[in-house]
């Protein structure tokens, strides 16, 4: 039966991150903005020991956490763990979105460690989240030459067979939180490189690499127009050597790219998530409009036709439409990726609305209050700066769009490019 | 828990609706549109789906509860195969929901039966007014109240089937209070003009109305003399034209998809140009995004939450955008083609346009 009843357990994490989102981030938020390559600690401890007292290690899901409990009672409950990733992520971004990329544990890097590694490869990656310090982990896509293009990427991985080492060349940018990864913290980064240019798409794997190896370099942070708070590295790998067990998926290249597409397959899951942050900052600005009206005695009247409305009322109704239909669109995704249907559309069709959303409500805020939208007095200007990111990482508007059309059309790659 | 799959028996409901869209009332449609009527064989082949009949619970006739959510989801199948078809059979509704939302008990025995244990007949409503700034909670139709008695006086338009209405919800200003009137087809003082002329739907049948001091007794009210709140009513206007233009959309939309898969041009299809293929794309996604809205206001109302009355305005002022942005580009996606009335994307571009005019012309 249709319901969109949040389900209990997920409305007391609402209320319990939203304490959180307005204790530890807001207070720090401006002061966060304007110093921008200080780390928020006191929030990353907070949350470390926060979520150790859950006993969870990640934000992400766990999936093998989830396997080993047999008890019946609980196996009848529909699963709502990335449900509840949603409700976390919206509420820490609507606190702020900057400070919410520095969560410690488990990220888009132990994601892709559980989407596609093995239960070796979970145990002896995803367990350093668990210990005394916080620890992050990142994932290293992009390219100075490929971004979108993921195809395009030219960092190399070559198995050296005397050591059985792979060896990793290449440079990686925009890595986000690439320096507490593997700087400020004992954890990893997910690589992804080519283990043969010739093969294409077909021969990109994805590979780990710990903080603290040989030939493994930050060597940039970015100053950015927004989500200052985060890290965006520069990484370089010269000659780096990781195991031959830090592979994900198989080593082998077959004509397929069903390697490539298995890592694709990541998105679906994060690529909503994406949508719950852009989301959370775009409620924000929304709620700091309306309460900035109600303070000075602007009515909005639901219900009138709109050719009685005022132009705020429009846009302050357009505005509210379309956070809730996106808002709708992630629900449905996550509950599908919850309940193993699969999602590759509606989580493309999440990101690409939010995206757009976010960005356009945050815009129109600006607008909307007129001198006040623009000061630093105010994090409304800071909002509309953290809000465009969301329609440009972990797949940019356009190439979700593309995501989007070609599911909708059928088509595989080569027919809409 | 969330969950966005329909109860089996909405799924029957669904899968009979979309056999009768598909097989009964698009291939009907654009010679309806032409002869501006609506043959009612269709009509009444509409109606022993028994969408309306199943949401009126038995002890007035009906054959089940009623629900909001079940009604959009018929809604949105009805109007995927035609609008002015949808409408038609939804007819009815716009008597018999006022009623069993808003009105007394005694009402509710006295008038639903006839209107759901028979035939579809034409029972209707009349609510909006001639003016560009026609307002439902502003009305200029009055209603005066003189002992047991209520005298209607004013001018309206677009009343579905009003020259063969057996009973019309008139609505009125009484005291500065939007309120129902229950007004049998016949009475004293009513002139049903002609058969409109509109800018879509011209399959359905809409008159304007004229009221000159229409007397009925004060019990005909809705609800009686201490009236009703309109908020219900509203709301299932609102979803109810949400989940309508959902329908229209989602139509244009398939329609555009298999025509631009189809199509050569530049030695491609014309699907596999971005500048089609992302139209297509945020088409799709403003469809599904206004249709989660749509069912989660329908949802609300089902539960009494007291958000659902906001909601399904935010849902119905959703869905005015989203289905003009998607049947023009299903126009602009057919090119020439698409201005031609041998394809139906230029009928639904016009009926597009409508829903920011419909107000009250369907509940679910």
């Amino acid at each position: 039966m249709i319901s969109f009843e949040m389900p209990k357990p997920l409305v007391q994490t609402s209320n319990v991150v939203e304490t959180v989102a307005k204790n530890m981030m807001r207070p720090v938020s401006r002061e966060m903005d304007e110093n921008e390559h200080e780390i928020p600690w006191g929030y990353i401890e907070f949350m470390h020991t926060a979520t150790k007292a859950l006993g969870s290690s990640s934000m992400a899901p766990d999936e093998a956490a989830k396997e080993k409990k047999e008890d019946p009672e609980k196996k009848k409950r529909p699963p709502i763990n990335y449900q509840r990733l949603m409700v976390m992520v919206e509420t820490l971004s609507w606190g702020d979105a900057g400070i919410y990329l520095c969560t410690p544990g488990g990220m888009l890097g132990a994601a892709a460690v559980s989407a596609a590694g093995t239960p070796e490869q979970k145990k002896r990656f995803l367990s350093r989240f668990k210990g005394e310090k916080p620890v992050f982990d990142a994932m290293a896509m992009t390219e100075p030459q490929a971004g979108s293009d993921t195809s395009a990427i030219r960092t190399t991985a070559v198995l050296d067979e005397k050591t059985n080492e792979w060896v990793l060349n290449g440079e990686k940018i925009f890595v986000t939180a690439g320096h507490k990864a593997l700087v400020d913290s004992k954890g990893f980064i997910v690589v992804w490189a080519s283990l043969d240019l010739e093969a294409g798409r077909a021969g990109i794997r994805s590979f780990i690499i710990e903080a603290g190896t040989p030939g493994c370099k930050v060597t940039k942070l970015e100053e950015k127009m927004g989500i200052r708070a985060s890290d965006t590295a520069s990484i370089v790998l010269q000659d780096c050597r990781i195991p031959y067990e830090n592979i994900l998926g198989s080593p082998k290249i077959e004509k397929s790219t069903k390697g490539y597409k298995g890592a694709m397959q990541t998105f679906d899951a994060t690529r909503p998530i994406v949508a719950a942050s852009a989301l959370g900052v775009a409620r924000a600005a929304l709620e700091f409009v309306q309460e900035k009206l109600a303070e000075n005695g602007v009515e909005v009247r639901y219900g009138i036709p709109r050719q009685k409305m005022t132009h705020i009322e429009h846009e302050l109704i357009e505005m509210e439409t379309q956070l809730r239909q996106a808002w709708l669109l992630t629900v449905k995704a996550l509950w599908m990726a919850d309940n193993k249907k699969s999602n590759a559309l509606v989580a493309s069709m999440s990101k690409v609305k939010a995206g757009k959303v976010a960005t356009v409500i945050t815009q129109k805020a600006v607008e909307l209050m007129g001198p006040l939208g623009y000061s630093r007095d105010y994090l409304l200007e800071k909002w509309f700066r953290d809000a465009k990111i969301n329609d440009i990482f972990e797949g940019t508007g356009q190439i979700n769009l593309l995501v989007v059309a070609r599911n909708i059309l059928g088509y595989r790659g080569s027919q809409l490019r | 828990m969330y969950s966005f799959t329909p109860t089996e028996e909405q799924q029957m409901l669904l899968d009979a609706v979309k056999r009768y869209a598909d097989g009964d009332s698009r291939p009907a449609a654009r010679e309806a549109e032409e002869k501006t009527q609506l043959p009612p064989e269709l009509i009444e082949k509409g109606w022993e789906l028994g969408v309306l009949q199943a949401s009126i619970p038995e002890e007035y006739g009906g054959f089940g509860d009623y629900s909001a959510l079940t009604g959009v989801l018929a809604a949105e199948g009805l109007a995927y195969g035609d609008l002015a078809v949808a409408l038609g059979v939804m007819t009815p509704n716009l008597f018999a929901l006022p009623l069993l939302l808003a009105g007394s008990e005694e009402q509710k025995k006295t008038y639903l039966p006839p209107v759901i244990e028979m035939e579809w007949k034409a029972y209707t409503a009349a609510l909006i007014e001639p003016a560009f700034d026609f307002d439902p909670l502003e009305l200029k139709t009055t209603a005066s109240r003189a002992g047991n008695e209520i005298t209607l006086s004013g001018e309206k338009i677009y009343v579905p089937y009003a020259a063969d209405a057996e009973m019309i919800m008139v609505y009125a200003n009484l005291d500065g209070k939007t309120q129902g009137f229950i007004v049998p087809g016949d009475a004293e003082g009513l002139t049903v003009g002609e058969q409109q002329k509109t800018l879509g739907i011209h399959a359905y049948p809409l008159y304007s109305l004229t009221l000159e001091d229409v007397k009925i007794a004060a019990d005909q009210q809705l609800n009686g003399p201490e009236g009703h709140s309109l908020e219900k009513i509203q709301a299932s206007w609102q979803i109810a034209l949400a989940s309508l233009a959902v329908g229209v959309a989602q139509a244009a939309y398939q329609y555009a998809i298999d025509y631009a898969k189809d199509r050569e041009v530049f030695g491609v299809k014309v699907a596999q140009k971005q500048a089609i293929a992302f139209m297509l794309a945020e088409m799709g996604t403003d469809i599904e995004a206004t249709r989660l809205l749509a069912w989660e206001a329908a949802w609300m109302l089902d539960e009494g939450k007291e958000e659902a009355y906001k909601h399904a305005y935010l849902a119905y002022s959703g869905a005015v955008d989203m289905v003009m942005m998607v049947t023009d580009r299903a126009v602009q996606i057919l090119g020439g083609h698409g201005y031609i009335r041998e394809h139906p994307v230029e009928l639904w571009m016009r009926n597009g346009r409508g829903f920011a005019a419909f107000t009250g012309l369907a509940m679910v």
